[in-house]
């Protein structure tokens, strides 16, 4: 039988470690929904999202009383738009009819996200892809709850730079239609290479053609906890280091796993798989650059900060496959910059720049994330950041990602302020040389050989 | 079988036991164990009970032991057992 140390330890976690299942995902098919009449084709989203999402917050709220475990976020992904809405979306006006409609469905039934706004265009782009990039700015602009994404490419296809060159266009011009809130709109904006079908974190959550009909994914957190364990094993060798995440990382999971399992019964939806991600919250203690400090280092960005993250996101996989029946999504530690009061911290100190930071993608997930910088810089330069991730991600056979902020109105040494989770960021300095020659070639950067591996 | 963990955290006081206990017994709550140590003058127990037979809705339970909670000046806590089982027995 269960003793009261094991009770102590779980509920300490809770309560003062911020253990929490960060996001239930309900992800939703909407190829149904498609019709040649746009107004059809709207009006079946919006019943289809609110029937199949109605008990979604309901449930969700339930779970957290009945195993005392706070759930963040009750969120929605849904099949990309580009595809739903190819039959009736003439211009980008109408893709943004789309967005509205979204919006409405998610306030009516109590989300706080909606991910799906999206296209994946690793190799082409048809006719209807292009319509909904082009409507992005706008979308996200006259919208609250949507997340967009674009696939630009994946190991198999290459990188299609015709894509990424139009998306440094629409991350400035995200920026331009909402700087008024400090260009938030780019905040629920993810360039994506190798994008997973079921990934249940925004802003790059969609539900892939893959998928069932409806389906349950759940993200896990708790950067808090792991960084708690080390503080006992301070100065222990790697083993030990290791052998204390993995641990630790099991039994965080095991909380993901049990409320994915009474989600699903709950709502009479299959579950779909649990993403093992460290996602930190500008909460004081949930850091995952804390943990790295636990590790050894002074700061974030220090010589051997690739190396840490490496080993944590190594141990973090390893503890978390075991205690899961079915893993997916992103699975990793995550990096964002304003989402995390140790990243913050470590950019202030200088010891964090945006190339260390590329570097650091190269061993986890997901990218450069929630990166503020100037509002001046270039579209190109935007694109020139989004092929460097996109390459890191093809190359490795990895997912990866961009999400950054060009800050209209505001430049290096000033600061941005998004609010709630997705918390605040110095605006951090962009390498001013210019690749506006490499990005304007046209065509796609070819798929990478899989063999003689270096 | 309805296994239920109530743990009960707070200052030491007399009776904090005995009104728990009365409030599970008049609700038809069975308590299977219970183990209480004093950490630093804090009051820590923990009980796990059966709620099989519980007279009221889980919901309405958590209300009452929070609102008992507040009463004695304690912190008092009702979650599935899964939570715990799941986190440390493989």
């Amino acid at each position: 039988m269960i003793n009261i140390f094991e009770v102590n330890e779980t509920n300490e976690m809770i309560e003062q470690e911020n253990l929490d299942v960060r996001t239930i995902t309900l992800g939703i098919n909407l190829l149904d929904c498609a019709d040649e009449d746009l107004s059809v084709t709207n009006d079946k989203i919006y019943r289809k999202i609110t029937t199949v999402a109605k008990n979604l917050v309901k449930v969700g709220r339930e779970i957290e009383r009945d195993f005392g475990i706070p759930i963040v976020n009750k969120r929605i992904s849904i099949t990309p738009i580009s595809l739903v809405g190819a039959a009736c979306c003439k211009t980008p006006e109408d893709y943004v009819t789309i967005a509205k409609t979204l919006d409405r469905a998610a306030h009516e039934v109590g989300v706080n996200f909606i991910g799906g706004y999206s296209a994946i265009v690793s190799k082409g782009m048809t006719k209807s892809d292009e319509l909904l990039i082009r409507s992005i700015p706008q979308a996200l602009a006259s919208t609250e709850l949507i997340c967009s994404s674009v696939n630009v490419g994946s190991t198999k296809t290459g990188i299609n730079m015709d894509a990424v060159r139009l998306m440094g266009e629409i991350v400035k011009e995200t920026a331009e239609a909402t700087k008024e809130r400090d260009s938030l709109g780019c905040a629920k904006l993810v360039v994506l290479c190798n994008a997973p079908d079921d990934n249940p974190f925004m802003a790059g959550a969609f539900h892939g053609v893959s998928e069932d009909d409806a389906i349950i994914n759940v993200g896990v957190s708790g950067p808090g906890v792991v960084k708690h364990v080390l503080e006992q094993v301070r100065g222990e060798s790697f083993e030990v280091l290791c052998e204390t995440i993995k641990k630790t990382a099991f039994k965080i999971t095991r909380v993901g796993q049990l409320v994915a399992q009474e989600a699903s019964k709950r709502l009479g939806i299959p579950f779909g798989i649990i993403d093992l991600s460290l996602a930190p919250t500008p909460a004081i203690g949930d850091s995952v650059a804390d943990i790295l400090q636990e590790i050894g280092l002074e700061r974030a960005g220090a010589p051997g900060t690739t190396a840490a993250l490496a080993l944590l996101n190594d141990q973090v996989k390893k503890g978390g496959v075991m205690a899961s029946s079915y893993v997916g999504g992103l699975s990793g530690a995550f990096i964002p910059v304003s989402e995390d009061q140790g990243m913050i911290d470590s950019v202030l100190a200088g010891a964090l720049t945006i190339e260390k930071l590329e570097a650091m993608t190269c061993v986890c997930s997901v990218g450069l994330d929630m990166i503020a910088v100037p509002g001046d810089t270039k579209p190109s330069t935007i694109s020139g950041i989004i092929a460097d991730e996109a390459a890191i991600g093809m190359v490795n056979q990895k997912t990866t990602a961009v999400r950054i902020i060009p800050v209209i109105g505001k430049g290096v040494g000033e600061t941005v302020e998004f609010g709630g989770l997705l918390g605040y960021a110095p605006i951090m300095p962009v390498n001013s040389f210019d690749c506006s020659a490499f990005v304007g070639r046209a065509g796609r950067i070819p798929a990478p050989i899989h063999s003689f591996k270096n | 079988m309805n296994k239920t963990i109530i743990t009960v955290v707070g200052r030491d006081t007399v009776g904090i036991i005995a009104k728990v206990c009365t409030y599970l017994a008049e609700n038809e709550i069975n308590i299977l164990d219970i183990s209480q140590t004093i950490v630093q003058e804090y009051f820590n127990m923990m009980m796990i009970v059966d709620m099989h037979n519980a007279k009221k809705p889980f919901a309405e339970i958590t209300d009452d032991l929070d609102k008992l909670g507040e009463e004695i000046g304690v912190k008092i806590k009702c979650q599935h057992e899964e939570i715990f089982t799941k986190m440390h027995r493989i």
